[in-house]
């Protein structure tokens, strides 16, 4: 019972140091996040940019050597508020490799976009500090303040370009709705406190499966749900997101797109998986084909590239909820596996959108890529890698995120929730398939966008997330293998391990 | 030779898409690039003939120069290669027709030459990936990586309405293919294996839970996606749009290789691991592919445009192995894979004439040719042979593959056979009249007077598909011996109860 320790003073011991272990990437990042804080207003103004800048990829890649080191250590922490085990490390260095490619594409972006740096890179460590406790707390109120801790600094990033009225825009609408569904979220932890006597996720599993389940456990587990579906921009609770993802800054939504949904996606299989909460499955079905039909519908119409992606999403988010539906033993891998590769290829495709866009962003039309495909044939190329492996065609990682997902379905005997997730991604290639057509085979007309050189930031992420996508569409085998490693300490029993996908002959 | 055995498979996948790596490297020097591709495509033809001249026709039944390697473990995928008497010429059949295809782009590709060339060398290995694979899984990658090629093929070195034909060429495809990719993942979920004959086993065996529920609805999903890809009335639409704007080398393959691959899956997929599904399905797909012949053949006979009516031949033609498919005979199975073959070699043949005559005029419209016999006697002789080996003149290969289509046809059931037989005659009229108002009567328009006959490098091109035109249709059993015992052995371990007669050797 945490909620208990305070009335108990003597029982309060000073944690074991190796406890500081297990939140040791969340340190390292808000500590080099106030750094960079502090230091904004003491270093010369004409290299703040690109000093912070160094110093918040230092401070990411720290992070990435401080999950190695936890990844030593696997176990609970802070009176079981956190849990470092490999289903935590593998959404920490999801997350952090989403932070460092997008470092690397804003420094470009800054200097286009004229925007004094400042905190933004601060704001950044600070949300990824936030998201990479979110995949480690167990324990509900936790997550809530991590989640919290991530969505404030992803509003304001999202305002960020302050001479850009869209910009605020985005900002304020994230805010209002962000917060309206942490409140969802917030109650139903209450709720759920009042239905099972804790908020650990452990304890919530083994009040739920030993007696009674109240009827208040499924009107939290649905609040929960409402809550983390607005953050995660699942249908019916997707509205916000085209509006936010064309105002806010590229590099930001690259980051808003993938980092806090692989977050919130962790909290969710740890909540549906691990608490194996009652009720989920038609919430999660319903949401499921609403978000992957009205996505994929919604992008169908789009004439702005951020805008046509921001649907996009929306379907993924919808595809990725096919695997919720499914068992633990597939489900879980497979979720897991989908927002790394998801991760890759939308965090590869903004880069190339921010650095397309220019000043303003004002080239995020999709006509403006008109005969990219002969004016820069590598950047047309990697963007038509990133947007196959959009569709899922194979040899790119999101054929296999999707293959994984609905055999995992299958596995589970959802023939109709698979139907329909698979004409649904037949649609989905239209829209991408339009981008490729204008790149190659459409000429610019009136305005001829101007192309400035690849920085040498941009290019790394583009060669990165291209690696990445490739990677995992020709031998997904090792991260596979991880991501199922961890079912076994998220379900805790054997019986469970009966994987369809680990099926060996 | 024959220590080749064990990768020869892998050779002749690999090489067309090792040659398109290098070619990305190469110098932007144009000439450079043709000759390499040129190189690439022979010596990838030469390296597949080691196929048929090692392949044991006696045991054409199993896969042969097998190769099978673990590749991702979790799924279960194998790198799985064989050719059987099926797959085997399809594989020497593509690998004739892209050199082919090479020496006709030659002069008619100025822009992005490197490109279209290691597009067209990626296309190669992955339809020769196609017929060689045994792993469900990777047969899927390999048949969508068909796709982006040849629509990228379509829309960049097309024609006016290139784009929109490469949209729904890549559309229809697309679509159709999820289809299979369910049915196939429904597989995998149920057996733990992609391997075609570990799944053909279980079936056959019936140890698959659910099975006969869900077969009816597998059955569809492989049908769906190869029916698209013949394409079988009334999924054809995307072919005429597709062909008239591909440039030639596009539409060589497309109608030579690529609409093969479906009636490939077809026999391999929905007639080899569903044969009671095949059987309760046969006479509504044959119906379909009646339609196709007849339908496709009225309207390539009202076709005011050569590329289209070739375009809607195929559409006829292709009814033709859909209908010899789904007979369920041994003589239309053998006749299917033979018109397979035929057609590929001669409407390939007739894509590159028409090609030919579009580099002269820059236009495909039939009225504006007329007695073009006179300026180009060479062009007019051969277009003469190959239009009659389409049209199936005995001793030329349309005919043999479309008579054994037609006794199997009339073996299932005699009314297939009389309305199919109805096709040749329709093919027969299209075929000649189109060639009447083209090559004879008055020159009327003095465009035609001056145009060259052809060039050296056209007839390099064109020639040798003429003479397999001969050989096949002279001495069939050259192919025959192959695909026979192949076909025997998918009808005879399956109790189809039809006449399994042996067309040869008796």
């Amino acid at each position: 019972m945490i909620l208990q320790l305070t009335a108990l003073p003597n029982q309060i011991m000073q944690p074991p140091n190796v406890d500081y272990i297990r939140i040791l990437p969340e340190l390292v990042l808000s500590a080099f996040g106030m750094l960079i804080m502090v230091l904004d207003p003491v270093i010369d103004q004409r290299r703040a940019a690109k000093t912070l800048g160094f110093v918040a990829l230092l401070g990411a890649l720290a992070s990435v050597a401080a999950t190695f080191l936890q990844a030593g250590s696997p176990g609970e922490a802070f009176s079981h508020m956190v849990r470092v085990d490999n289903f935590s490390i593998f959404f920490h260095i999801v997350i952090l490799a989403i932070v460092v490619l997008t470092i690397l594409t804003s420094f470009e972006y800054m200097e286009t976009q004229r925007i004094r740096a400042g905190e933004y890179y601060g704001l950044i460590l600070m949300g990824a500090a936030g998201m990479c406790l979110m995949t480690s707390a167990v324990e509900l109120v936790l997550i809530f303040i991590a989640l919290e801790i991530s969505s404030i600094s992803t509003y304001i990033l999202a305002g960020f370009l302050r001479s850009d009225p869209r910009s605020s825009e985005a900002s304020l609408k994230y805010f209002l709705l962000g917060s309206f569904a942490t409140a969802f979220f917030l109650y139903g932890v209450a709720l759920m406190f009042g239905a099972t006597g804790s908020t650990s996720i452990a304890e919530i599993s083994t009040a739920l499966r030993t007696g009674y389940v109240p009827t208040l456990a499924f009107v939290a587990v649905a609040m929960i749900f409402v809550g983390l579906g607005f953050k995660v921009g699942a249908a019916p609770f997707h509205v916000w997101t085209p509006d936010v993802y064309e105002g806010a800054p590229s590099p930001v939504v690259g980051l808003m797109s993938t980092a806090p949904k692989a977050a919130t996606f962790a909290v969710l299989l740890r909540i549906i998986f691990e608490a194996r909460v009652p009720g989920t499955f038609w919430l999660v079905w319903v949401a499921a084909v609403l978000s992957m039909t009205l996505g994929n519908l919604g992008a169908l119409r789009q004439s702005n590239i951020k805008r046509m992606l921001a649907y996009s999403s929306i379907a993924h988010a919808g595809y990725l909820l096919v695997a919720f539906a499914s068992a633990p033993a597939s489900g879980v891998p497979s979720a897991m596996f989908y927002t790394a590769s998801y991760a890759a290829m939308n965090v590869g495709a903004f880069a190339i959108i921010s650095h397309i866009g220019n000043y303003g962003e004002r080239y995020v039309s999709i006509d403006d890529y008109a005969g990219l495909g002969r004016r820069h044939p590598f950047l047309a190329a990697v963007l038509t890698v990133f947007l196959l492996s959009l569709i899922g065609i194979p040899a790119t990682g999101g054929f296999f995120a999707k293959f994984y997902v609905f055999s995992a379905a299958l596995h589970a005997n959802l023939v109709g929730l698979t139907i329909l997730g698979v004409i649904n991604s037949a649609i989905a290639s239209y829209y991408y398939l339009r981008v490729i057509v204008v790149m190659y085979m459409n000429e610019p007309q009136g305005e001829v966008v101007p192309l400035t050189p690849l920085p040498a930031g941009v290019s790394m992420v583009l060669v990165l997330s291209l690696l990445a996508t490739l990677y995992l569409g020709i031998v997904p085998g090792a991260v596979l293998t991880y991501a199922q490693d961890s079912v076994r300490n998220l379900t805790h029993e054997v019986g469970y391990q009966l994987s369809a996908i680990s099926h060996q002959r | 030779m024959t220590s080749l055995h064990p990768i020869i498979l892998i050779l002749v996948t690999g090489v067309p898409l090792f040659g398109a790596l290098l070619l990305m490297a190469f110098p932007n020097r144009d000439r450079d690039i043709r000759w390499f591709a040129l190189i690439v495509t022979l010596v990838e033809f030469v390296l597949s003939l080691h196929l048929p001249v090692y392949f044991r026709a006696e045991k054409a039944g199993i896969f042969q120069f097998e190769i099978n390697r673990a590749w991702i473990t979790s799924p279960n995928i194998h790198f799985h290669l064989g050719v059987d008497g099926i797959s085997l010429w399809l594989v020497v059949l593509t690998t004739f027709l892209t050199p082919l295809c090479v020496l006709i782009s030659w002069n008619s590709i100025h822009e992005r030459v490197k490109e279209f060339f290691i597009l067209l060398l990626i296309l190669e290995t992955a339809m020769i990936g196609v017929f060689v694979s045994l792993d469900m899984f990777l047969f899927y990658v390999f048949w969508e990586a068909t796709l982006i090629p040849m629509a990228l093929l379509i829309g960049i070195y097309g024609h006016e309405r290139r784009i929109y034909a490469a949209v729904k060429f890549f559309l229809f495809t697309m679509v159709a293919s999820v289809f299979m990719l369910a049915a196939i993942i429904w597989l995998y979920a149920k057996t733990g294996s992609f391997d075609f004959a570990d799944i053909q086993h279980a079936i056959q065996m019936g140890s698959i839970p659910g099975f006969a529920v869900a077969a009816p609805w597998l059955f569809l999903g492989f049908f769906v996606a190869f029916a698209v890809k013949v394409p079988l009335f009334p999924l054809h639409t995307w072919l005429p749009d597709a062909h008239v704007e591909a440039p030639t080398a596009g539409s060589v393959l497309l109608a030579g290789v690529l609409l093969k691959m479906g009636t490939y899956g077809l026999l391999r997929f929905n007639v080899g691991l569903f044969p009671d599904q095949a059987r309760r399905n046969a006479p509504w797909i044959m119906v379909l592919a009646l339609i196709g012949i007849i339908y496709g053949a009225l309207v390539a006979l009202v076709q005011p445009n050569l590329k289209k009516l070739i375009a809607y031949s195929s559409v006829s033609h292709l009814g033709f192995v859909v209908l010899g498919i789904f007979s369920l005979t041994q003589a239309g199975i053998n006749g299917a894979m033979f018109v397979n073959l035929a057609h590929g070699v001669s409407t390939g043949a007739l894509f590159m004439l028409a090609g030919i005559l579009h580099e002269r005029r820059h236009t495909y419209e039939i009225s504006e040719f007329g007695g073009l016999a006179t300026p180009m006697p060479m062009y007019a002789s051969l277009f003469l042979f190959i239009t009659l080996s389409s049209v199936g003149l005995p001793l030329l290969n349309g005919f043999i593959g479309e008579f054994l289509v037609l006794s199997g046809a009339f073996q299932a059931r005699a009314l297939y056979g009389v309305l199919a037989a109805t096709g040749v005659i329709w093919s027969a009229a299209y075929l000649l009249w189109v060639y009447q108002r083209t090559f004879f009567g008055v020159n009327g328009n003095p465009k035609n007077a001056n145009l060259h006959d052809m060039y050296p490098l056209e007839k390099i091109a064109v020639l040798p598909t003429a003479f397999a035109a001969l050989i096949m249709g002279v001495a069939p059993i050259l192919w025959l011996k192959a695909i026979d015992p192949a076909v025997h052995s998918i009808l005879q371990s399956h109790p189809f109860g039809q006449i399994t007669a042996r067309v040869v050797g008796q």
